[in-house]
Parts: C-alpha cells; structure tokens; sequence
C-alpha cells in the first residue's frame, strides 16, 4: 500500500500551484471569462513550456511518459484554481484516443501538435437526446469510397470555440443505441461542412453546438476499428472522469477551506458564526465529504488500468462518490456565506457553479449509481 | 375534518380561472427569468387587480382588502400559480402594508396604502445590511432626530428590486446606547430624496435582483416615522411572520412540478422517457408527497388565522419546509435537463443573437433558477434562524 507521491509528482504539483497562483488569480480569471476570447492561451502555452500538455503520453510518441496519477495530481491543481483551459478534452479525451488506438501516422499527426500546446481539441460525444448514452447516437458517418461522410448534431461540445480539431462519435453501422455500430473519427474544425454555435457555459467555459452537413473525411480520420468504438470511448471517458472527480476534489477542497475561513470572520449575534455547533457540524460533514471522494478518486485513478469491470465499477463509484460530496459542499458552501453566497462577486458562488456542472458531465450520480448496479 | 372544498368554493374558483383567463396580459404568460422583466411587466397584472379589488386580498376590507376567506386565498393563489402570472410583488402588499394599516397614523394609512392597492406605487425593504444578516438587530444605520427631520445615515444590502422603488421601509437606529433590540425605529423614506444610491449587484444566475443601498445624510420628516419611536423591532417581527407565510410557495411549486413531469416526460433514458425511471420517479414522489404535507401544514395555519391567530412561530415550519422544496425542485429540474444544463442563457454567441438559444426550452433557466434558488434557505431569515426561533418560541428550550 502506498499512497505517496513521486518526487517527480510533487514537482509538478508545486510548479503548477505556483502557476495557478501567480498567473490565474480571481480578477484575471474573471476578465478571461468575459473577454472575448474566453480563456488564456498565454497560460496554455505556459502548460506546454512546463510540460504539463504532453504528461499522459509516451516519450517515444514525444510525451513525458506520465500516468494517470499525474494526471490526477495536475487536475486537482486546476481544480483549485477552477482554470478553464481545456485539458480534459484536448491532452485526456483527444490524447486517450490517439494513445490508445492512435495508428502511427495519427500519433505523429496530432501528438506532437498537443505537446507543444499548438493544436486544440474538442470531444464531440454528447446529443440532444442521448443523455449520457455513448451509443445513443442520431450522428452518422456513412461509408463512401474509402472515407467517410458524417452527418449530425452534437451537443455542449465543450472546449469546441477554442478548439482547432474534433473527436467527434458516430454511427456507421447498426441501430440506434446498438453497442455496436460506433466509431470514432479526428477531424479539423475547418473540414468544409462544420458550422458551430458557440456560447458560455454557466460555469464561465466555453462550449459550442457542433452541426455535420456532409462532411467528407478520409480513411485516416478514423480513430480504432470501425463500429468498435464503443468500448474505447468507455475507457477514454472513464480516464475522463477521473480526471475531473480530481478537478472536483481540488474545488471542493478550496470552497471548504473559504467556508471554514468565512465562518471565522464573520460575526453574527457578536461572535464568528463558526463558533455556532449546528455549522461546526456542517463543515465537519462537508470535510469527510471530501476526504470520501478524495479516496474514490484515488480509487477510480489506481483501477483505470484494471480490467473493464473492475474499471468501471471504480469509476462509477467515484463519480457518484464525488458527485455527491460536490453537490453538498457546493450548497453548504453558498448557504454558510450566507447572502454573500449568492453573489457574482464572491468566488464561492464560483466553486459551487462548477461543481454543479461537473455532475452532468460524462453522466450524472444516478447514471453512475445505474452502472455499478448493473456491474454487480 | 373535510378537506373537500364546497360548491360556493368551487365556484369561487371557476370566477377566479375565468378572470384571470379573461384579463391576464397575454405578453406576460408564462413570463420566465425576472430580470427581463421591467417595472411596468412587474406592474400590469397588480395594476389589473388593483382595479377589480383583488390586489390586495389579505387586508381588511377598509383598506382594500376581499373579505375573502383564508380559503379563498389559498384558492386565489394556487390559481395565479395555475396560470404563472406574475404577482404582485410582496414589499407593499404584504410587508409594508400590513405595518401601516396596524402600527400607522391616520395619515400614513390615507397616504401609502392606496398606492400599494393600486400597484403605483413601488416599496422596497430596508432591513439587511452588511455586518446584520440573519442577525437583524445589529444593525447600523442610524437616524439622528435633527428638527422636524431625522437624518439618516448607514449602508443597506439585498435591497430587492430597489432599482424601481418609489419608496423604502428602512429600519434605523434611533437609540445608539438601548440594548440591540430596543433603540430600532421603522422610517419611510422616499427612494428619490437626494442621499439614496442604489446599487445593483449581480447573483450567481446571471441578474440584478438585488441591491447595495447606501444612505448619505438622507432627510426625512419625522411624520415618516411608523408607530413609536425605539419600537421599531415590533413592527419587524410582525413583518418578519407576514413574509414567512407567504414564503412556503405551495402552488408554485405544485406546478413547478407538474412542469418537472413534463420535461422529465421529453426527455429519453436508455430509450424511454426519463419520468419511467424508477428512480428519478420516485425523487419526483418523493418531493410531491413532502409538498403534499406542507400544503396541509399551511392549510392548517391558516385555519388557525381564520379562527383569530395571527400568523406565529409556526411559519417557520412553512420557511424552512417551503424552501427546502423550491430548492429540491430547481435542482430535480436541472437534473432532468441533462447536458444542456451547461449552457449559459444571455452568454456571447459566434452568431445572430436573436436567434433561438441552444437546446430545448425548458432547459434554458434551469441552471439559473437552480442558482437562484439558493437564496431562497438564507433570505427572510436563514433556515438556521428559523430553527433557532421554533427551538425558543415552540420548543422552549
């Protein structure tokens, strides 16, 4: 049993903290989010320099040849710092695709590009309708020639305006929600025939409806074995979250941490609120909260290599774990800044945005609670 | 013990359905975020009501009140709710109003309430401040007898909607050196008298629906003055249980959930729709069977109004209860909207922005009403308070 860092892991953790707090402070994220850019490609670039964009990959593929304990170390960081810069979808989902099916000539395409923080991705997977079924699928790549056309509508495709490339999922073979009949394919943005609709998210991101209207690609887009998609998606997305119930756990540690602060200095009835028990209660319940999903997240972290249900088992565990540690603390945290709670200008409110969103993504606690029912 | 409602009721009903069917304005139907909303969209459907009698049902019928039973009321709201219409707005309704017509003067009951009856006047609430929240009576703002004026001076918070206000009920310290409780007066101010700034501050959501209010040597005649001078605290607390009774929300959350259903039955799980879920049905229940209690709860407070008790501890229970349900709702809501729960509503967009927003309609305001609604356990007295209060005022302890 060993639940220690590396040295090197600490290393990377310290460089990242300090990165996070001296260059991604309240007020400059605050302006980022509402500039028109939307985020910090000067931080993003800062990410490449530290060798943070190209940790999960192999050396041999140009990477750092880190796992997914670093992974989980950099997320956490971010977390606390709720930095928008899109890790998850361009170095975890695209990076995962292309590590794990990747052929040659794909890896030495796109890998190269992530390290060095030029090539931005996006993961279209989500639908209107699919409600986090990877295989509920309205989008379709019909075989033509020895390429593709692909067709359809993804939805909150996340990271997408800033994004130059997409993984984008679709069917081409089968029904729909068939398990299999799914690929993956890697496209660039500008592939004639992409329009997107791009907006903010409620938790200051960015994200984008992404439309396919006969969009021929060749053989080389497709990612893995065609219509065997569904089992690589699961593995990628379960490394996905992963590496956000890390993100979680960072914010939450952070909310706690101001609730706890807060309690000390603001006074009511002429003493610090902390000093009522019925909030003493409260913190202590948010803070095993967090220490139970900080061990689900080490957990779903540690299983990601094991086999498929051992992997996913853990993984739901955590996601549900984590998810409802983040919806506690996210309200505790609002109610206990009482009034200041509710407002844009405290970062609570912040904190308890994103650990709001973070339940919907890649499926929700009763989603995950479902999974591990089925696997047991 | 009948629950059932009589045929005069019923018919009550049915006058109230086709009333508001006939009158309600048709560009405020099923009006949804408040912060597209304009002073006169607050207005229309007060001023509407104002005309037939209706706008202020609970107050004595000298001052423009029904008559109606409490039974009637409850009817009369679960109606509005039937129909979303937007209400009128409780600072003069059902917080100043009641004050003047009870503690007033001839000559305040003659001066504001027909304004508040009418819907042409707006009011706003002075009573948070910065360093008082949940703890009222250590509040700061003082006003210093000066003349046949008091001057007032101190910093105001969570002043809602006072961006339209014609007129505050500000509570001010009168007595610096009486115990926290016992040197606080209730003052009107009239929001235009040079001094007031207001200052709007954005929520989590996204809008403005609340203020900073500052108050610089504010001048105010002394016949501004509600009641006794030093019992201001009096008249709070008798505002305090007015505003929590109304707080419970029961009928606009009973279509809070048939709209649940709704959206819950359009969107799909693994095939089907979500409200076949056993498990998400049975959160749906789950919230349907509490909001089934709590309307019997309020029902039964207000057949103790009806018997002569005045509104007591008990509409902490209905505080506490009512919010926790608007909050589980907002956040079932959001749950039943899945992905599209991300998207910011009013966020920049690559293209027209009149275009129609991103993913179904439903999905637009859940996120921010989720947001929103968590004001809803801090405000009026957070739910520690009103815990704090049945602990003391029920439980004796």
């Amino acid at each position: 049993m060993d639940f220690n860092f590396t040295e090197e892991q600490g290393m990377v953790r310290d460089g990242l903290s300090r990165l996070v707090r001296e260059q991604y402070d309240w007020e400059t994220r605050r302006k980022a989010i509402a500039s028109g850019a939307g985020w910090r490609p000067e931080v993003w670039a800062q990410l490449a320099e530290l060798g943070i964009l190209g940790m999960p990959f192999s050396e041999a593929d140009g990477g750092f040849g880190g796992g997914a304990v670093d992974a989980m170390v950099i997320m956490e960081e971010f977390g606390k710092g709720l930095v928008i810069e899109p890790f998850v979808p361009t170095v975890v989902c695209a990076g995962g695709f292309l590590k794990h099916a990747g052929t040659d000539a794909q890896k030495e395409e796109h890998i190269g590009g992530i390290v060095s923080g030029e090539r931005v991705f996006a993961f279209a997977y989500a639908e209107p309708r699919g409600r986090f079924d990877y295989a509920d699928l309205e989008t379709t790549a019909k075989k033509d020639g020895a390429g593709y056309v692909l067709n359809g509508h993804k939805a909150v495709v996340i990271g997408a305006p800033w994004a130059s490339h997409l993984v984008v999922t679709a069917r081409t073979g089968g029904e729909r929600r068939d398990r299999s009949g799914v690929s993956v394919f890697v496209v660039a943005k500008d592939t004639a025939g992409i329009t997107t609709r791009d907006y903010v998210t409620v938790d200051g991101r960015r994200a984008s409806e992404v439309y396919f209207e006969n969009v021929a690609v060749g053989a080389e887009a497709l990612i893995g074995a065609e219509g065997e998609g569904l089992a690589l998606i699961e593995l990628v997305t379960d490394e996905a979250i992963a590496a956000l119930c890390a993100e979680a756990c960072g914010a939450m540690k952070v909310a706690h941490a101001m609730t706890v602060e807060y309690s000390r200095q603001r006074k009511q009835f002429g003493v610090p609120i902390g000093s009522f028990q019925v909030l003493q209660h409260r913190m202590v319940d948010m803070y095993t909260a967090y220490e139970q999903a900080v061990s689900l997240t080490y957990l779903a972290t540690l299983r990601l290599g094991s086999d498929e249900v051992e992997r996913k088992k853990a993984v739901s565990a955590a996601k549900v774990g984590v998810g409802q540690a983040a919806r506690l603390i996210g309200q505790e945290a609002v109610q206990i800044h009482g009034g200041n709670g509710v407002t844009d200008e405290y970062a609570i409110g912040h904190f308890f945005k994103r650990l709001t969103i973070f339940d919907s993504e890649f499926g929700n606690v009763d989603h995950h609670l479902k999974r591990h029912v089925a696997l047991s | 013990m009948n629950l059932e409602f009589t045929p005069e009721e019923q018919a009550f009903r049915d006058e109230v359905r086709s009333f508001i069917a006939e009158n309600y304005p048709a560009h405020l139907a099923d009006f949804g975020m408040r912060e597209d909303m304009s002073r006169e969209d607050f207005l229309a459907w007060h001023k509407i009501l104002g005309k037939k009698g209706w706008s202020v049902p609970a107050w004595p019928t000298e001052y423009g009140g029904t008559g109606w039973t409490p039974t009637q009321r409850y009817i009369w709201s679960e109606e509005n709710a039937r129909a979303s219409t937007v209400m009128p707005l409780p600072f003069g309704v059902s917080m100043v109003g009641p004050v003047i017509y009870t503690f007033g003067n001839a000559e305040q009951k003659a001066r504001h309430l027909p304004g508040i009856v009418s819907g042409e006047v707006w009011w706003c609430q002075g009573y948070s401040e910065p360093g008082a929240g949940s703890d009222l009576a250590s509040l700061k703002t003082t006003a210093v007898r000066d003349g046949d004026h008091y001057v007032i001076n101190g910093q105001k918070t969570w002043t809602t909607l006072a961006q339209h206000a014609d007129w505050g009920f500000f509570l001010c310290r009168t007595d610096p050196t009486a115990k926290a409780q016992e040197g606080i007066s209730f003052i009107l101010v009239d929001m235009k008298s040079p001094g007031v700034e207001v200052k709007p501050i954005k929520l989590l959501d996204g809008g403005y629906e609340v203020n900073e209010t500052w108050l610089t040597d504010v001048r105010v005649p002394v016949e501004n003055l509600v009641g006794v001078e030093n019992k201001g605290w009096t008249y709070a607390k008798f505002l305090l249980a007015h505003e929590r009774s109304g707080i419970a929300g029961v009928a606009r959350s009973k279509r809070g959930i048939e709209k649940l259903r709704e959206i819950a039955a359009n969107e799909s799980l693994d095939g089907a729709p979500l409200i076949k879920d056993f498990d998400f049905a049975r959160k749906v229940s789950q919230l349907e069977i509490d909001l089934a209690a709590l309307e019997i709860t309020e029902l039964r407070t207000l057949a103790g109004e009806q018997a002569g008790k005045g509104p007591g501890p008990e509409s902490s229970i209905l505080k506490i209860k009512g919010t926790e349900i608007q909050q589980r709702l907002t956040e079932l809501t959001l749950e039943a909207v899945g992905t599209y729960s991300a998207p910011y509503h009013g966020g920049v967009s690559n293209d027209n922005s009149n275009e129609h927003p991103v993913g179904p309609d439903y999905a637009q305001h859940a996120a921010a009403t989720y947001f929103n609604m968590r004001k809803t356990s801090i405000y009026g007295g957070s739910n520690e308070i009103q815990r704090n209060i049945i602990t003391k005022m029920i439980l004796g302890l």
